[in-house]
């Protein structure tokens, strides 16, 4: 493939050639795809691009994989394209004039942005000659990694931890690939898998995938500087687990520049992560390039990731993009996912909550000024994570089937909620 | 005293194939002095010029992060088993 010529390490350079490989050699430093941009340049436009699928597909000169002649993927044909919704009653509570939610929570076909991760790690291991795959998760990979594994009938192992929301692991189990529940935290289950990864023949789409699965990232930054008219917005807020979302959103907006699609310009990056694991923000709070891993402790569990791999990048895109980032306690969470519900009509998982929660923080003290446009990231489904607000919420009254009865309780809630008031 | 250290995958080269060898020392400091001094340039691939553990590299004690511990200066007792690990998705690359 000319547009791709192999990977790099990001820390020492050294090349090395396309392969299921994640680490150097040398340095241990991450691999990332080394891309030749002009090779590139000729086969992107914006009207290229827009007489493409509506998928993510229509990015894939700037993907590590190549389509079949007639244009299909190799898995996942309909990932992608969701929506950007101009956010006027949150913008209006929040005070900011210009706010959009990307929406994610939409995604085909696991609802999470994780299903752009994944297909791209897919069509990539099944280049390699992989016939199974394996992933190490939070929930959200773990469903997008079982569903495709059905679609391109390749055997699956997921690993999780064993104390993942009972709603995250039905909706893995239901696409029966083989789920192992490992007593431990994220980073304990992640730890073992690399033990597995380095024992098995398999492709572990975070592990030894990973510099091709988190390509599939940028195609949701694409998907906003497009939507936005082929612009980047001043402000996006992220929420960040291992990192990898927030350095390749900023990095996708790069590569917009660089090939002319979008005018030059900055956008700050903005992290957002909960106060019970939020190592990523702490240092970018501390100004520190030193990651000090973590105990998770969050009801977003999503992100609950105490040693991200991608800790150091994402603080880095933050401070050289002029961003900042902010932590949202559980309770701040929950408020977060009420209010994207109440003003948008949008019912997103925990992670939302915590970056609804923290575009709210940035708002206040001023790191996002009310008049730059702003874009928040909606990365998951609130159907997933039905358990943290089930002890919250609760139906406003019970009656029987009878219209008298039915007026009385409109009576009594009025009257009740007036002296609320 | 000696302890086991398991070595990842990119590091073997160094350590002429071995994926486990024994090093002689009191804290993990002097276990990767010794690891140097029977295979000369380990320390370079571990450490940067200042003595700090390099970015993407993690080092364990049993099962535990030393950073959760007392960093380099983390004390062994015999038995214990030190990991050296990529730190890259946890990419721990050595097998038990």
């Amino acid at each position: 493939m000319d547009r791709v010529r192999g990977l790099t390490c990001r820390e020492c350079g050294r090349s090395y050639p396309t392969a299921p490989a994640h680490v150097c050699e040398f340095c241990f430093g991450p691999l990332e795809v080394d891309y030749d941009y002009a090779a590139i340049r000729p086969l992107v436009s914006r009207a290229r691009i827009e007489a493409g699928p509506r998928s993510i597909w229509r990015y894939a000169p700037l993907l590590p994989v190549e389509l079949s002649p007639d244009g299909e993927p190799p898995v996942g044909a309909a990932v992608g394209f969701t929506p950007l919704i101009r956010a006027r009653n949150l913008g209006e509570e929040l005070g900011v004039r210009e706010l959009y939610v990307k929406n994610d929570s939409v995604c085909h076909p696991t609802w999470s942005f994780k299903d752009r991760v994944v297909s791209v790690a897919f069509a990539k291991a099944l280049e390699f000659g992989f016939d199974t795959v394996a992933c190490a998760s939070t929930g959200n990979l773990a469903n997008s990694v079982a569903a495709h594994a059905a679609e391109a009938r390749l055997a699956a192992y997921v690993f999780i931890p064993a104390d993942l929301e009972p709603s995250k692991v039905t909706a893995t189990l239901v696409y029966q690939p083989t789920v192992v529940a490992v007593h431990g935290t994220y980073d304990e289950v992640n730890r073992l898998c690399s033990e597995v990864a380095d024992k098995y023949p398999w492709a572990f789409v975070n592990i030894n995938i990973r510099p091709y699965y988190a390509e599939g990232s940028k195609t949701y930054a694409y998907e906003i500087a497009e939507q936005l008219g082929w612009r980047a917005p001043a402000h996006v807020v992220v929420p960040c687990a291992g990192g990898s979302l927030l350095t390749k959103v900023a990095k996708a907006f790069k590569e917009l520049r660089l090939l002319g699609l979008i005018p030059e310009g900055q956008t700050r990056m903005h992290a957002a992560q909960a106060a019970g694991c939020g190592p990523i923000v702490t240092m970018i709070k501390n100004d520190t390039d030193v990651l000090v891993p973590v105990r998770p402790q969050t009801i977003a569990k999503s992100l609950a990731i105490g040693n991200p791999a991608d800790g150091y990048y994402a603080y880095r895109a933050v401070k050289d993009s002029g961003g900042h980032g902010e932590h949202a306690t559980d309770e701040e969470i929950v408020q977060g996912m009420r209010l994207l519900a109440r003003t948008e009509g949008i019912f997103t998982e925990t992670a939302g909550g915590v970056t609804v929660a923290a575009a709210r923080k940035l708002v206040e003290s001023g790191r996002i000024p009310r008049d730059e446009p702003v874009v928040i990231c909606i990365t998951g489904n609130g159907l997933k994570t039905p358990d943290a607000l089930q002890d919250r919420l609760s139906v406003d009254v019970t009656i029987r089937p009878s219209l008298s009865v039915f007026d009385q309780a409109l009576a009594d809630l009025k009257s009740s909620r007036a002296s609320e008031l | 005293m000696a302890v086991l250290v398991r070595i990842p995958t990119p590091l073997r080269t160094v350590s002429k194939g071995a994926a486990e060898v024994q090093a002689a020392g009191d804290s993990v400091a002097d276990v990767i002095a010794d690891l140097e001094r029977q295979f000369p340039g380990m320390r370079e691939r571990l450490l940067e010029d200042n003595g700090n553990v390099r970015r993407f590299i993690n080092v364990y004690v049993n099962e535990e992060d030393i950073r959760f511990l007392d960093g380099p200066k983390t004390t062994l007792k015999p038995g214990d088993q030190v990991s050296i690990v990529p730190a890259i998705a946890g990419g721990r690359a050595a097998s038990r």
